[in-house]
């Protein structure tokens, strides 16, 4: 093998005259990245850019910055395309990547700006007033009907499906153990139950570790249907069927047998070291009549008792295929945009498959609204959450919730460096070795994961008190609290959005 | 611009105000001289750009017909109406509505005014396939309303009528002549319009068939409010938020035959904390509130309102649930009086029996008695709703 013709991304370097020589950069790194030899020596072209050394770094003598390599410039021909044209020639393979799209895609939720009251109705304070973000997920009767006895009392005749009851309008979104370390998982899975939200196991099993947090969990049946019995159904929340993902539209996963550990193959009910591959498509779906076969089979499973969600990726005909799917007997869908994160997708289809969860969330709310089944179903949104703005946003579009996987990561010590596929993840997160898993302390985790959901939600709270209501409820699918700038008439309308300068 | 109506029909209009309200629980009459001088002295709270009035029981003659008032701003748009009215609906009487020239209501604003006295078509009622006569009557207000440029409905409901004008809420009533009229409910509403049009239709009270409804206060919620009323066919096009509070009630009460106290805790739902206190006193009660908000987020109104609505059996005062606005009750032997301040209440009754501030969410239901208005089935009931217990204050 020749000498790669790409030059390294990153360059590493620490000050020698305060480095104390502790060697804890050398151990902290996952990569194998720094070696000693009378100092720590670098191998640049094996640094992923993730920081981990320089955080725990305790002269904090390194520093990580990007090659200053000069290209000569071609705005067709950026570095990207060309680097990838470099790999692709050595390696003659797709290229992988992990989490979610890094390129400069529109992102609509910075075009929308948010109400607030002045003089005519008039704010809330949030710190002296009940702020309510109680959300349900599942389905509703489009009425209540109620029985009015001889003595006045009434009471409530029309029975309720299963909902379930979050505490915030946000939830976790899937991450399966074998993606992500059982560590990380159990962050998010105590973080859920604490906070009175839900976790969700992804297409990776329930592990005898996380099963006390089965209870508040989202247990996913995906294509490879790993994990899956009815025992795995009954122990969780809620079920999901899992169709798609933003970042990977229309592909399958694939979790190599390296990372299949002995542990991993019990969760998953697969053969130790097999490669755990999730076909493209459910073979049992093919169709909109086989989904609701499924839906309705995992709802016999579970007696009725809990809400059997869908989640898809984002994709052009996402308004029309939502309408099926809540006709099949979704209780809820879930819409993942183009921006979604991913352990692993091949480039290509991450940076070019799918479409924005903003135009999706108001395109399926508007058209399960015209067509009057908006109550049988929540939406959930995800696909790059990024800040309780861009949850105030999404809900505003119309969403009851937000997913978010990359932000809680993220709370976890990711740095977005993008090599979850390697499964070497310095921070513990997206790696199976046990010398990086116990990285993560649980109940360190945990701690950080809800606190970053705390303070979306008193975010949100002072939102909701600047825009004078106190429900979330008063804030969901009311677009005329959000105003576009620069945004194109055709995009405002599917956007249900006016620019701003209009008034009411 | 919308058509021959000369106003911005797409600028919703916000606006803060006075309303006052009395009702006789035996049904007895009076005319509109007090309730005229009530809302007249709250005219602090109104800038001259609106006022209106609703009265129950004031056309006894025809009391079995819908009462049509329209407003028309061309000669075309009455052919067009009345063209409508003769296709569908049997017309028993029609006549101008009496006005007197009174300062402060310009004439060179006024729309003509006409009410019809009319009941459906019995074939076309049939084949339009709609289940009750107040449906049939309902549509065709929508359509007039919509369609029809320049003309407008602003009363549809059967004995009750409802008078509205851009003037001080005292000087309509004095140009409607309302002191000429009798009634058993008066509601009277004075109106500062943020960013009227002076449009006469934009005054308060909005009606849709019995209802009617005078409302203080911006809707916060008003985005997801209309949105959610669309999905039942309601078209909001008066960009008012009180036509989203009419059509709730409508909603509500007439079409998921909803009692109006549960109404009420629809609108301004009690708090999830004391849902949650109340399931430990009292589950099943605790149940029907959490369905309730449940089913019913999208018909939560947010934001500051006080609002007295009228119904052929009674009338109702409600505020937001955290009482962002004022509103005053009072009883005198069978009167209830509301009124966003005392001395409004005052200024129709001097001595009062009881006089209370209803607290946030908590409504105020008057209705008439079973006696006097044999009550439905499916009607209004006094169960004791709600984990709040008015607070009263005794004078």
């Amino acid at each position: 093998m020749s000498t790669s013709y790409i030059p390294p991304e990153f360059r590493w370097t620490n000050d020698t005259e305060t480095c104390c020589r502790c060697k804890r950069c050398i151990k902290q790194c996952g990569w194998g990245a720094l070696r000693w030899e009378h100092r720590v020596v670098a191998d640049q072209q094996a640094c992923v850019g993730c920081h981990r050394c320089e955080v725990f770094c305790p002269e904090s003598c390194i520093t990580v910055l990007p090659n200053p390599t000069f290209y000569r410039p071609n705005a067709n021909w950026t570095l990207r395309h060309r680097k990838n044209v470099y790999r692709q020639a050595e390696s003659g393979g797709v290229l992988l990547t992990g989490m979610g799209a890094d390129q400069d895609f529109p992102v609509l939720f910075d075009s929308l700006f948010l109400d607030a009251c002045q003089v005519t109705n008039p704010s809330i304070d949030p710190l002296r007033e009940p702020m309510e973000l109680r959300t349900y997920l599942g389905r509703k009767p489009e009425q209540v009907e109620v029985a009015v006895a001889a003595d006045g009392r009434v009471s409530l005749k029309t029975p309720l499906a299963p909902n379930y009851q979050l505490a915030f309008p946000i939830i976790f979104s899937p991450m399966s153990y074998g993606s992500i370390s059982l560590t990380a998982q159990k962050s998010l899975a105590m973080a859920a139950e604490a906070l009175g939200i839900l976790w969700n196991t992804g297409e990776g099993g329930l592990h005898e570790q996380v099963k006390p947090y089965a209870h508040c969990a989202v247990v996913q049946c995906a294509s490879g249907r790993f994990g899956v019995n009815v025992e795995y159904l009954h122990a969780g929340a809620a079920v999901e069927i899992k169709i798609g993902q933003g970042a990977k539209p229309g592909i399958g996963g694939h979790l190599p047998g390296e990372k299949v550990t002995a542990d991993v193959s019990t969760t998953r009910m697969i053969p130790l070291g097999s490669d755990a591959i999730s076909p493209a498509p459910q073979h049992d779906i093919y169709s909109i009549e086989d989904l609701r076969q499924l839906i309705f089979a995992l709802k016999e499973a579970v007696d009725y008792q809990k809400p059997v969600g869908v989640k898809i990726a984002a994709v052009h005909n996402v308004a029309a295929i939502a309408s099926g799917i809540v006709r099949a007997g979704a209780d809820y869908v879930y819409l993942d945009g183009v921006r979604g994160g991913t352990g692993a997708a091949p480039s290509v289809i991450r940076d070019n498959l799918g479409i924005p969860i903003e135009l999706a969330i108001a395109a399926v709310d508007q058209r399960l609204r015209e067509e009057g089944i908006r109550n049988q179903a929540s939406l959930i949104a995800a696909g790059s959450i990024r800040s309780s703005a861009d949850m105030a946003k999404a809900i505003a579009l119309g969403a009851d919730a937000v997913a978010i996987g990359t932000a809680a990561l993220l709370s976890l010590g990711c740095t977005l460096c993008q090599k979850c596929y390697t499964g070497r993840c310095s921070w513990g997160i997206t790696t199976q070795d046990p010398e990086l898993t116990r990285r993560i302390d649980p109940v360190w985790g945990a701690e950080r994961v809800a606190n970053l959901v705390h303070a979306w939600a008193a975010e949100l709270e002072e939102m909701l008190g600047a825009m004078g209501v106190n429900a979330v409820e008063s804030l969901r699918g009311s677009r005329e609290r959000l105003r576009a700038v620069g945004l194109d008439d055709r995009t405002l309308a599917i956007l249900g959005v006016k620019p701003a300068g209009v008034g009411a | 611009m919308q058509g021959h109506t000369p106003f911005d029909l797409t600028a919703r209009t916000l606006s803060g105000c006075g309303l006052s309200a009395m009702m006789s629980r035996r049904g007895h009459s009076v005319n509109g001289e007090a309730i005229i001088r009530s809302i007249g002295l709250l005219r602090e709270r109104g800038n001259g750009l609106g006022g209106g009035f609703a009265v129950y029981g004031c056309y006894p003659h025809y009391a079995e017909e819908f009462a049509f008032h329209l407003m028309y701003y061309t000669p075309r748009a009455q052919e067009e109406t009345e063209r409508y009215l003769d296709e569908h609906f049997e017309l028993v009487h029609e006549e101008h509505i009496p006005t007197r020239p009174v300062e402060g209501v310009d004439p060179s604003t006024a729309p003509a005014l006409r009410r019809y006295f009319l009941h459906p078509k019995p074939l076309k009622l049939a084949e339009s396939m709609l289940p009750t006569a107040e449906d049939y009557v309902l549509r065709a207000v929508m359509e007039i309303n919509v369609r029809l440029d320049g003309a407008y409905v602003f009363s549809s409901g059967k004995n009750m009528g409802a008078f509205k004008a851009v003037g001080s809420a005292d000087q309509v009533g004095r140009f409607y002549r309302l002191e000429e009229y009798q009634g058993y409910i008066w509601i009277a509403h004075d109106r500062f319009p943020t960013n009227t049009p002076g449009w006469w239709g934009g005054a308060h009270p909005f009606t849709l068939l019995d209802f009617a409804v005078v409302h203080n206060g911006e809707i916060s919620s008003y985005g997801i409010n209309k949105r959610y009323l669309e999905q039942f066919g309601y078209q909001c096009t008066l960009r008012t938020d009180t036509e989203v509070m009419a059509y709730l009630l409508d909603l509500l009460l007439r079409r998921h035959q909803l009692p109006v106290d549960v109404a009420c805790t629809v609108m301004a739902a009690p708090f999830w904390r004391d849902i949650d206190a109340l399931a430990e006193r009292d589950p099943e009660k605790a149940e029907l509130y959490r369905a309730l908000r449940m089913v019913y987020a999208g018909a939560l109104v947010n934001g500051p309102f006080a609002i007295v609505f009228g119904h052929r059996r009674g009338m109702v005062g409600l505020n937001d649930r955290i009482k962002l606005r004022p509103l005053v009750a009072a009883e005198k032997d069978d009167w209830v009086l509301l009124s966003s301040e005392e001395s409004g209440i005052l200024e129709m009754c001097p001595d009062p029996d009881r006089i209370w501030a209803p607290r946030g969410g908590e409504p105020t239901i008057v209705e008439l008695d079973a006696d006097v208005f044999p009550a439905v089935p499916s009607a209004v009931t006094r169960a004791d709703f709600g984990p709040l217990a008015p607070q009263e204050t005794t004078r």
